[in-house]
């Protein structure tokens, strides 16, 4: 099937969207603006309400989210998005409610976010949260602007560098540097933890932050991380969690207890609100009260029972959203904590450990696992037995989507050849867990046995082979009037 | 509780992993820093539980749905057509990511590739990228873009634009930039304190039209003062206002932003919102985000897949062009239904709603004795009055009569004590506005 654009469907004269009639003056749009600034062509298509139904749900059936079938996409948590956090995001009061409308006006949103951000410090084992960071990239940038202003208030030196392992998100390195440092690259052992030695060599008084993923892109926890913690403070460099993976530790361990000064939580991900193709998230940001003065303004504070925006923070870093960050997905985030509450947040993290455990047993016999021990939350195979066959990685995700299943993260983490990074979740039954390794069993098969059909899949799909490269030679963004 | 496995499977699950108990899979997790029993939360509460609770809080809030709005300053209460919640909240829209894998995202893609051909045909320009966090890191990514092409490092930014925005690029640009505000005149851009701040190592000149006044600036003398310099002329926009109002490409614009929170998406207490970002092609390698093409599969059918990707921190890393992932794409699908249920003749007719509703307010209010019209510009939903009194009072007033009133503009600015910013958008009605209207003359008579 491909579906017309919605500029193709247009025809000039269709009927348009109908208002209601004007009731005030109808006084020409020329004696109320200078003719110069109005403007003639407007390219918009001109489609009927009943096509843009019929478009819009023939698209949808060319989308592939979690609701339709097991989408094992590594460090992204594609989890269960249950249906109730969408229902009362969708209350009346939550969804149009003006963010400039005065406290006193918006006392029951307040005290959600400043509930919420209880919640997470409980979760997070930190003393401070601020949920005005829209996504994970932006509270990782607003982290290490923090870090900064803690330095230079500490010692008059903001300090020049960051500490990132090889293994990183790579929004750690473009947070970092946007905040205006330079990047080092902690060396992984090979244990695929952080090498200790090369810490080491790294860690002096002119680093500002270590930025470390635990449990990391690999899924292995670091075990060493009160030591690193005691090694990088001891040279006063603050510990950043990236909490894109907080998924193997909510109700297990507290990042706080671990170490670390500052921690960025992808609500979107752990919280379990809805991915929608690519955002909208949130990203939260907790701290240890040394960085407290340093969050983003304004914060929510409770007075006598009252709860209030609270903009005279001098020492904040200023304003990272317009408003107050990505409320309807701190409502969605809320509820789902609410609904799963102490004991279900536990099973939370055990069952996406035992999920990940049991891919990763049962694929070992077919796949190279390089670091093949325990692992949290997910799991990361590699390709490369198949390179010789000329098949990748690459291929062997494209290979899934034939078998009905999306693929997990490829070519990630970069210290992992041909890497194929899975994570189930705890949501997903077994019976899906045992599909997917008979399918990735069987397309290893493939690959030894019939490399082509593997090389060029997809072979069942509306499409075949995207080719990028074409994408990228004759650029094509947009359709042109 | 949400998971799928039983009991009986989780051993049987375990006995394959080849471990007696789960506590054999945290060997790596030290004893001493593992939780000790369960976290210090509630219990799990029910749906029913859940509802009743959150439906309280919920009530506790004033919001545009019950009261009449006449706030804006940034967020809109414009009307939200019924498909767009029917077709945006399809789970395979919502549960999806990332469209990484091309084939199995055909829809999504085009989706993007929709919503990057309605901005651009929106602004004039050329090249749109999937979406941006909201409107303030939109101008902010801008300020960075700009700094990128130029190879310069200062920002010049007119007082006009949202003084939110404006905190935002604050942020955005602590280590990485200089930024020279240059506050407003009579409520619209000082040209001549733009044309003296502006040097060789000036990146951007930045302006609002219409501006955090409601003013229309004078677009095309702030973009030459920019281009003089060979500077980057960066204009932030309303998408509704452009359904009447000429685009700042066609002064010659570089860069146009702006926040889509109008077309089509609830105002949700300020997000999630929708930052777009259009530009010409001859930047498109600079631009951050992601970007969505069109192409062909193996077999010569048309097809999409992001594209330019080295652009981006998950390839680039340290050199990207900007170190956003997830962006905002469910609201930029919704932002696209708006403007295909609009289309072209019905965005020019909410566009002049918006204008003529305005005008009608602003000349009502401004007969009542005391009120006087604040600047003496052209503008287009929003305008600001000078009250004989607190706006404070007024708007506790006006929330007595069913009216959210407008924003107390003495709290930004000093000097705009008893000024009002009031936004008229195509929801209202004559009643409505009557009803403002009254209610505030009644309460200037009686202070």
């Amino acid at each position: 099937m491909i579906e017309p654009t919605i500029f193709e469907l247009s025809r000039e004269g269709r009927p348009g969207y109908l208002l209601p009639p004007l009731d005030v003056p109808d006084t020409p749009v020329e004696e109320l603006l200078d003719p110069k600034v109005i403007r003639t062509p407007l390219h918009l298509p001109e489609v009927s309400e009943f096509q843009i139904v019929r478009h819009f749900t023939r698209l949808s059936q060319a989308t592939f989210g979690i609701d339709q079938g097991f989408y094992p996409l590594g460090s992204c948590t594609m989890k269960y998005n249950p249906k109730i956090n969408d229902e009362i995001a969708n209350l009346p009061g939550f969804a149009h409610l003006h963010p400039l409308q005065s406290p006193g006006q918006s006392q029951g949103v307040l005290q959600l976010i400043y509930d919420l951000e209880e919640l997470l410090k409980e979760i997070a084992g930190l003393d401070r949260i601020s949920l005005q960071p829209t996504a994970g990239a932006q509270a990782e940038f607003a982290a290490m602007l923090m870090v900064r202003s803690y330095h230079q208030q500490q010692s008059g030196n903001t300090r020049t560098k960051v500490l990132i392992p090889d293994s990183a998100h790579g929004t750690n390195p473009a947070s970092a540097i946007l905040a205006g440092y330079k990047i080092e690259v902690v060396k992984s052992g090979p244990d695929g933890l952080v090498d200790i030695n090369d810490l080491k060599r790294l860690v002096d008084t002119d680093c500002a932050a270590l930025m470390l993923t635990n449990p990391n892109t690999l899924g292995l926890f670091e075990r060493e991380i009160v030591k690193i913690s005691e090694i990088v403070h001891a040279a006063g460099v603050q510990l950043y969690l990236d909490g894109a993976n907080l998924n193997a530790l909510v109700g297990m361990a507290k990042p706080g207890d671990m170490g670390f000064d500052v921690v960025h939580f992808n609500l979107h991900k752990t919280f379990s609100t809805p991915h929608g193709g690519g955002g909208p998230g949130a990203g939260a940001l907790g701290v240890k009260s040394h960085l407290e003065p340093y969050l983003p303004a304004p914060t929510v504070e409770r007075q006598d029972n009252r709860y209030i925006l609270d903009t005279d923070r001098p020492q904040s870093i200023g304003r990272v959203a317009t408003f107050y960050g990505n409320i309807g997905i701190l409502v969605r985030a809320f509820t789902y904590i609410s609904r799963l509450g102490h004991t279900g947040l536990r099973a939370v993290s055990r069952l996406a450990i035992v999920n990940a455990n049991y891919i990763r047993k049962r694929l070992e016999n077919h796949y190279h696992i390089p670091y093949n021990r325990p692992c949290l939350h997910e799991c990361v195979v590699s390709a490369k037995d198949f390179k010789s066959n000329g098949v990748h990685a690459w291929d062997i995700a494209k290979r899934l989507l034939d078998y009905e299943f999306y693929a997990p993260t490829v070519n990630f983490p970069l210290i992992v050849e041909e890497a194929l990074m899975i994570e189930p979740t705890e949501t997903e039954p077994k019976a899906s867990l045992d599909a997917f390794c008979d399918a990735m069993i069987a397309i290893a098969n493939e690959a030894s046995s019939a490399p082509d059909l593997v090389k060029n899949a997809p072979h069942t799909l509306a499409v075949s082979r995207i080719d990028e490269v074409t994408a990228i030679r004759q650029l094509d963004l947009r359709e042109a009037p | 509780m949400f998971h799928s496995i039983t009991p009986d499977e989780e051993q049987d699950m375990l006995k394959t992993i080849g471990v007696s108990s789960f506590e054999d899979l945290l060997v790596e997790v030290p004893r001493n820093i593992r939780v000790k029993g369960l976290l210090d939360l509630p219990p799990p509460q029910s749906e029913l539980e859940l509802r009743r609770r959150l439906k309280i809080l919920a009530n506790q809030n004033i919001n545009a749905d019950n009261t009449v709005c006449f706030l804006g300053a940034g967020a809109y209460d414009h009307s939200i057509p019924a498909i767009i919640p029917a077709l945006a909240s399809r789970s395979e829209f919502t549960t999806a990511y990332t469209p990484y894998q091309a084939e199995r995202s055909q829809g999504l893609l085009q989706t993007i590739y929709e919503f990057q051909s309605m901005i651009c045909g929106l602004t004039g320009h050329e090249v749109a990228n999937a979406s941006l966090y909201d409107g303030a890191s939109a101008l902010a990514e801008a300020a960075l873009t700009a700094m990128r092409i130029t190879k310069r490092e200062q920002i010049v930014v007119s007082g006009t634009i949202h003084p939110h925005y404006r905190g935002v690029l604050k942020t955005y640009l602590t280590s990485v930039g200089k930024i020279i505000e240059i506050p407003h005149a009579n409520g619209v851009t000082n040209l001549k304190g733009v044309k003296d701040a502006i040097n060789g190592n000036t990146a951007a000149v930045m302006l609002q039209s219409p501006n955090f006044y409601g003013c229309l600036e004078e677009l095309s003398a702030g973009i030459q003062i920019a281009h003089d310099h060979k500077s980057l002329a960066v204009v932030s926009i309303d998408p509704i206002a452009l359904g009447l109002l000429k685009p700042p490409s066609e002064f010659g614009a570089n860069i146009t932003i702006g926040e889509g929170q109008g077309l089509g998406n609830p105002l949700s207490y300020g997000g999630p919102y929708v930052g777009f970002f259009a530009t010409r092609k001859e930047y498109v390698r600079q631009i951050p985000g992601r970007l969505v093409g069109r192409t062909i599969d193996t077999q010569g059918r048309r097809g999409f897949c992001l594209t330019l990707q080295t652009r981006e921190q998950h390839i680039r890393r340290d050199r990207a062009t900007s170190n956003i992932c997830t962006n905002q794409a469910l609201i930029a699908l919704r932002s696209t239904i708006y403007l295909a249920v609009m289309g072209k003749h019905g965005l020019r007719a909410v566009a002049e709603q918006c204008l003529k509703k305005a005008h009608y307010t602003y000349q009502q209010l401004c007969n009542i004795p005391g009120v006087a019209p604040a600047f003496p510009h052209s503008f287009f939903k929003e305008f600001v009055v000078k009250l004989p009194c607190s706006p404070a009072t007024v708007n506790q007033e006006l929330l007595h009569a069913g009216i959210i009133g407008g924003l107390d503009l003495g709290s930004y600015d000093p000097a705009l004590t008893n000024h009002m910013l009031i936004s008229v958008t195509e929801k209202r009605t004559r009643d409505e506005i009557d009803r403002l209207v009254d209610t505030i003359a009644r309460h200037i008579k009686s202070a």
